[in-house]
């Protein structure tokens, strides 16, 4: 089971590196959806001796939630912006490449050092969390256009995600559904301030939003 | 259950102005939903439920201690919104009133969430609910202050949710069940494993203190006031942060429960201190005056912060400097939108001489000014006496000066703003604008109640008030 949770996370990471080195927009959404889809099914894999309604239904609102709604929500955006490449990132690809490279391995380092529970000792959980997180954060400085940073979020939302499935046995259904309606929430009116720039802007390049400065 | 009511009626309302088809009579829903809610809220304040608390959620001493100063503050923005909104009458304001009603129901829920969860998700929820809000004026400039609320407040607030799961697995490697409501993380107290409880607490004071606007994590703040309108600004000013407050209060009392206090305390006082100290260098350069209203923001921010690291009496001052904090933002961001209107530009450089285009407004600007200084006797003035003297009682004397210095630089900055606008000759396009915009009761009235307020705070404080944050003060530190 933990083999196959372990295989699961490490999809996810391998992911986070993927989505550090492209510049298509399309295929950012893309991972961000394949990554949440990953996510989703967790659930099922650690309570795999016991699937109760709640374990069922917070996986499937989760896949349907990460993996349909929110990309379709920023498909529309992009199409309306009429844009599919992040052509000049802050940060280069190759160099976030590699900081997201030496992030995973610290975020390894630094969850063997972390006190943990006994159970939780084999697990990649709590690295491949800090992992998601410090990609998630990477993006979001690193992009310049705006569909990348909500990808971004995306990805740091993930890396909480992942962190809050050592909490399952004790968080309630209703927290776990409040916690995914406010994100898909977000990115929806996330969604319509995109378009709104894009119109205001005639862009959807955020370095241009520099107008409010001391 | 009356305090589900808070939530409800507020939540009620959004949903039937949404559905209201009256672009001109849908405003009235807000100071409707106000004054019910207000009535509600003390009620609830003075005649506490008996019951204990539900564990998720309740109207407990510490959401009794603050919500009622939301609700007077929203009462306040709502009889103004009416008036301003008919100016306004070129926008279609359904998703406005509804995203404001919405705000202030998510507000209640966030004050009375006593489970972690809970609260992230009303905070959230608030944060996204306010977002129609900050781009009402449809420019430009509204929607890159909106962008940047969502980017900063977002991660921030997300960072809030790590922290608060850092905090579940501090119980469950202590040996608890992982329960997040805040009753059963402080009854495990020392028993919460220590590293990962210093973990969730950075990690739920930089989101949370984003919420708050506390430096360096208040970029966001200069921007999202200086564009919204001033109704929204004040809501946001005094409302908004003492949501983000009360969950920085409620999350230290675990932390001291956990016995790691003492790291708390000195966190606050360092980042209460720091952001004192921005606020102050930027409102010594500042030249738009809605934008200075945010440093002004954060330097009070910084106030709370630093009476919460003192606590004790400090702390029952900070609870008061919340009640004062709300009022006089009130007054100030009201004006200002007054002055905004009729002059036209927002910059030192382009106003002047509003004491003679709208002399009330400016009378209550400048008075408010005073006000937010601290000068007695209005109510700021005396919490922040209060906080200055429990900061030398407890031997930091060294934070108590600097304390004053930044109050001192604040002042300069910030009369030199006013001053500048509201003396002097008129420009030639302030007296254009004059006849379109006229200075009716209607808009001078609202800000005028708050100021009121906030003099009558600070003239005789209510003892139902003081009980109140008495007894708020005794659920954060069970042992005094």
């Amino acid at each position: 089971m933990s083999g196959l949770l372990n295989l699961l996370i490490g999809l996810a990471m391998g992911l986070n590196l993927v989505a550090l080195g492209t510049g298509r927009l399309p295929s950012l959404i893309r991972i961000a959806a394949l990554q949440g889809m990953v996510l989703g099914i967790m659930p099922l894999v650690i309570e795999a001796h016991d699937w109760r309604m709640m374990v069922l239904v917070i996986a499937a609102a989760t896949v349907a939630m990460k993996g349909l709604v929110i990309p379709a929500l920023l498909r529309r955006a992009m199409r309306t912006a009429n844009i599919d490449r992040d052509l000049d990132p802050l940060i280069g690809f190759l160099p976030s490449l590699l900081l997201g490279a030496a992030g995973m391995i610290g975020a390894v380092v630094l969850a063997r050092r972390l006190p943990l529970l006994p159970e939780h000792h084999e697990s990649l959980l709590v690295a491949g969390a800090l992992a998601s997180v410090l990609t998630g954060l990477l993006l979001l400085i690193g992009r310049s256009k705006a569909i990348s940073q909500v990808c971004g979020y995306l990805i740091l939302e993930n890396g909480i995600y992942l962190f809050g499935l050592l909490l399952i046995h004790s968080t309630p259904l209703l927290v776990e559904a409040g916690i995914l309606l406010d994100l898909t929430v977000a990115v929806f009116v996330t969604g319509i301030i995109v378009d709104r720039i894009q119109r205001a802007f005639d862009s959807l390049d955020t370095r241009k939003l520099t107008v409010l400065r001391e | 259950m009356k305090e589900l009511l808070l939530i409800f009626v507020p939540l009620v309302a959004a949903g039937a102005a949404a559905l209201w088809p009256d672009n001109r009579t849908r405003p009235w829903f807000l100071p409707a939903a106000g004054l019910a809610h207000a009535l509600l809220a003390f009620g609830l304040m003075l005649r506490p439920p008996e019951s204990p608390f539900h564990a998720w959620f309740g109207c407990d001493p510490l959401a009794r201690a603050m919500l009622p100063a939301v609700s007077l503050l929203f009462l306040g923005c709502a009889a103004y919104g009416v008036p301003y909104l008919r100016l306004r009458a070129e926008r279609p304001n359904r998703v406005f009133v509804a995203g404001f009603l919405a705000a202030l129901g998510l507000m209640s829920a966030a004050h009375m969430a006593r489970h972690l969860g809970l609260l992230w998700i009303a905070t959230e929820a608030v944060t996204l609910s306010s977002v129609p809000l900050l781009h009402f004026n449809n420019t430009p400039r509204a929607f890159e202050a909106t962008w940047k609320y969502l980017l900063v407040g977002g991660t921030g607030i997300a960072l809030s949710l790590l922290g608060s799961f850092c905090l579940g697995y501090a119980s469950l490697h202590g040996g608890g069940a992982g329960d997040l409501t805040f009753a059963a993380l402080m009854a495990q107290g020392t028993a919460l494993s220590r590293p990962w409880v210093l973990i969730a607490w950075v990690l739920l004071l930089v989101g949370y203190g984003t919420k708050m606007g506390l430096a360096p994590m208040h970029t966001w703040k200069p921007d999202a006031y200086g564009e919204a309108p001033g109704i929204v600004g004040a809501m946001l000013a005094g409302g908004v942060t003492t949501v983000a407050f009360t969950a920085v209060l409620r999350v230290r009392a675990v932390v001291d429960a956990a016995g790691a206090g003492e790291v708390a305390s000195r966190t606050l006082l360092v980042i209460g201190l720091f952001s004192m100290l921005v606020a102050a260098l930027f409102l010594l350069s500042a030249r738009d005056f809605k934008r200075m209203l945010a440093y002004s923001s954060v330097e009070h921010m910084g106030i709370l912060s630093l009476g919460a690291a003192v606590g004790g009496v400090g702390l029952w001052a900070a609870f008061f400097h919340v009640w004062n904090n709300s009022m006089t933002k009130g007054a100030l961001f009201l004006s200002a939108g007054n002055l905004r209107r009729a002059a036209g530009g927002r910059t030192i450089d382009e106003v002047s001489g509003m004491s003679v285009i709208t002399p009330r407004s400016a009378a209550l600007f400048v008075a408010a000014l005073f006000a937010v200084t601290a000068c007695p006797p209005f109510g700021p003035f005396f919490s922040e006496l209060l906080i200055v003297k429990s900061t030398f009682a407890t031997g930091h004397g060294w934070a108590a000066a600097f304390f004053l210095g930044c109050l001192l630089l604040a002042f300069f900055g910030l009369t030199r703003v006013v001053f500048a606008i509201v003396y002097g000759r008129p420009r030639q396009a302030a007296r254009e604008m004059d006849h379109r915009y006229r200075e009716t009761l209607a808009v001078v009235l609202p800000p005028a109640a708050l100021l009121l307020l906030a003099l009558g705070l600070g003239l005789a404080t209510p003892n139902a008030l003081r009980e109140a944050w008495t007894a708020a003060v005794r659920q954060l530190s069970p042992t005094p």
